[in-house]
């Protein structure tokens, strides 16, 4: 492992879906690059089919790319490495026959954590998202927000570097994504964790990342990064500051033309 | 809780009536009691039942075999549907073969089992095991192959083996699934079972059945098969129960 290597480096990267000739052949990546640094929250925004969930995977050693290169500390990816990365999917990944508190335990049980250890890690990290009155529920006995609080605790037991989240906001209502949003900024600032963060919400977007790396159309690779800076923790008064407007339309201008190009809609030129 | 005591009680009264029915109708003397015995008859025949010395020997023979074709269906059916749920190709190829002959009415082979087994109990056993195999194959198949694709990925984001992510995610996934075809499982067998015993045997609750109908004891054959059906309620009581344990999370 090198010191000065970056967290992630991404480098020319492709992906396919199904074979060649086929007709339903998609080409969802086609060479995106990306360095993210230690500690940086970098979030990846994009039109439907870009293929940003499909880099997370890729970055997380669930898929191996078609072509190009992906390292996490200098390492090149070759699988999974539950070391050093931890999802959070989209819909809730929580295993409904175990309670919540077995739910945070099982990562840790799949690496060998002895058995103490990992019930004061899962209580720890339990705490941390504010569950600790839930650790002997079932997932299907709690709220959307809480399911995905509960993931985020099973993410942190694992301690890993790395945190790779999937859309954790998306099954949620607005007013519970943008509460959760502000939970996880303080929580986060706190962890001192590189993350990569996929979202369809661009004001989350700015609101969390430190850098957003906007998408083109499929075959999608990185059309520009917008840096946000701001401090974090980031706080509710930032969420409605003309700062993050002014950002947030930025993106919005970024993606317009690569969101009408995806619905299939002429692209609209200037003066017309 | 206010329709669940409602439901108890139509219940109730639906059972109540074709016993009213029952009654009237033999009480009326417009059925013969040799075709509809009268119900004080049935229950002095049933309470009868215990103090007769041949019955529980039958009973015991009819469980004996419920109980060995219930684990040699569990057994193989559990290991035939981890073989096929094992590939996508596997699944594709013999699940429909599988239903296919889950669909052919399986009591036909029972003359070939008495060909081969005889008339004891291994004849019935074997075709208890055998109607009893194809729900619990296919339900292992289905409950296995099913696995939410997340709940994977999941495991294996967190480092699972394959040997981790079958015992910790994909068996509890499938559990309710497998649980089910068991139920089912159990009481084809349990109906095979009997149905085979009249046919062709030599001791079980279906011959005796069989034997009191045809020496005319009709008061008797209607204790036997009130019993009959007592046992194959408990049967179901039994297996749901476990089953119900299974899907403890879902009930939460």
């Amino acid at each position: 492992m090198t010191p000065a290597a970056p967290a992630i480096r991404v480098q020319n990267v492709s992906q396919t879906y199904g074979a060649a000739g086929d007709p339903r052949r998609v080409v969802a990546l086609g060479g995106a690059s990306l360095e993210i640094a230690r500690g940086e929250m970098v979030c990846l925004v994009g039109p439907s089919g870009c293929g940003k969930s499909t880099l997370l995977n890729l970055i997380g050693g669930l898929a191996t790319p078609e072509s190009g290169n992906i390292w996490i500390d200098g390492e090149p990816v070759r699988g999974p490495q539950p070391q050093k990365v931890a999802f959070v999917f989209q819909e809730s990944a929580l295993f409904p026959w175990r309670t919540i508190q077995e739910n945070v335990e099982l990562g840790m049980e799949f690496q060998g954590v002895p058995v103490s250890e990992r019930a004061s890690r899962a209580r720890e990290s339990l705490a941390t998202a504010g569950l600790s009155a839930f650790a002997s529920h079932y997932p299907r006995q709690l709220s959307g927000g809480m399911k995905q609080r509960a993931q985020l605790a099973r993410a942190l037991a694992l301690r890993t570097g790395i945190l790779l989240m999937d859309e954790p906001f998306a099954a949620l209502d607005e007013q519970t994504r943008m509460v959760f949003g502000e939970e996880l900024s303080l929580l986060l600032a706190n962890a001192g964790k590189t993350i990569v963060l996929v979202t369809h919400s661009l004001t989350e977007a700015v609101f969390l990342a430190d850098r957003v790396a906007v998408f083109s159309a499929r075959p999608g690779r990185i059309k520009q990064i917008v840096s946000v800076d701001e401090e974090h923790p980031r706080r509710q008064s930032f969420m409605t500051s003309p700062k993050l407007a002014q950002l947030r339309n930025e993106l919005y201008d970024l993606l317009h033309d690569e969101i009408r190009s995806t619905m299939n809609l002429p692209v609209a030129e200037p003066g017309q | 809780m206010n329709s669940r005591v409602t439901q108890r009680l139509v219940q109730a009264a639906f059972v109540a009536s074709i016993a009213l029915l029952w009654h009237f109708a033999t009480a009326s003397g417009r059925v013969a009691p040799l075709l509809l015995p009268p119900m004080p008859a049935v229950g002095h025949e049933l309470s009868a039942l215990a103090a007769d010395a041949d019955f529980w020997p039958d009973l015991r023979t009819t469980l004996f075999e419920l109980v060995m074709a219930f684990l040699l269906a569990a057994a193989a059916g559990t290991a035939a549907g981890y073989a096929v749920s094992r590939t996508r190709y596997a699944v594709r190829t013999f699940e429909p073969l599988m239903a296919g002959m889950y669909a052919v009415p399986a009591i036909l082979l029972f003359p070939l089992y008495v060909l081969f087994f005889g008339l004891g109990p291994g004849s019935k056993i074997a075709i208890g095991a055998t109607i009893a195999f194809f729900p619990v194959a296919l339900s292992t198949v289905t409950g296995l192959s099913g696995v939410n694709r997340l709940y994977l990925t999941a495991a294996r984001s967190m480092g699972a083996s394959s040997g981790q992510t079958f015992r910790l995610v994909m068996l509890p996934a499938a559990l309710p699934a497998i649980l089910a075809g068991l139920r089912i499982g159990a009481n084809a067998a349990f109906m095979a079972i009997l149905g085979a015993e009249t046919i062709a045997s030599f001791a079980g609750l279906g011959h005796r059945i069989v034997s009191m109908a045809e020496s005319m004891d009709t008061a008797k054959m209607f204790a036997n098969i009130v019993l009959a059906m007592s046992v194959a309620a408990m049967i179901n009581i039994a297996v749901s129960a476990a089953e119900k344990r299974g899907w403890k999370h879902e009930q939460a």
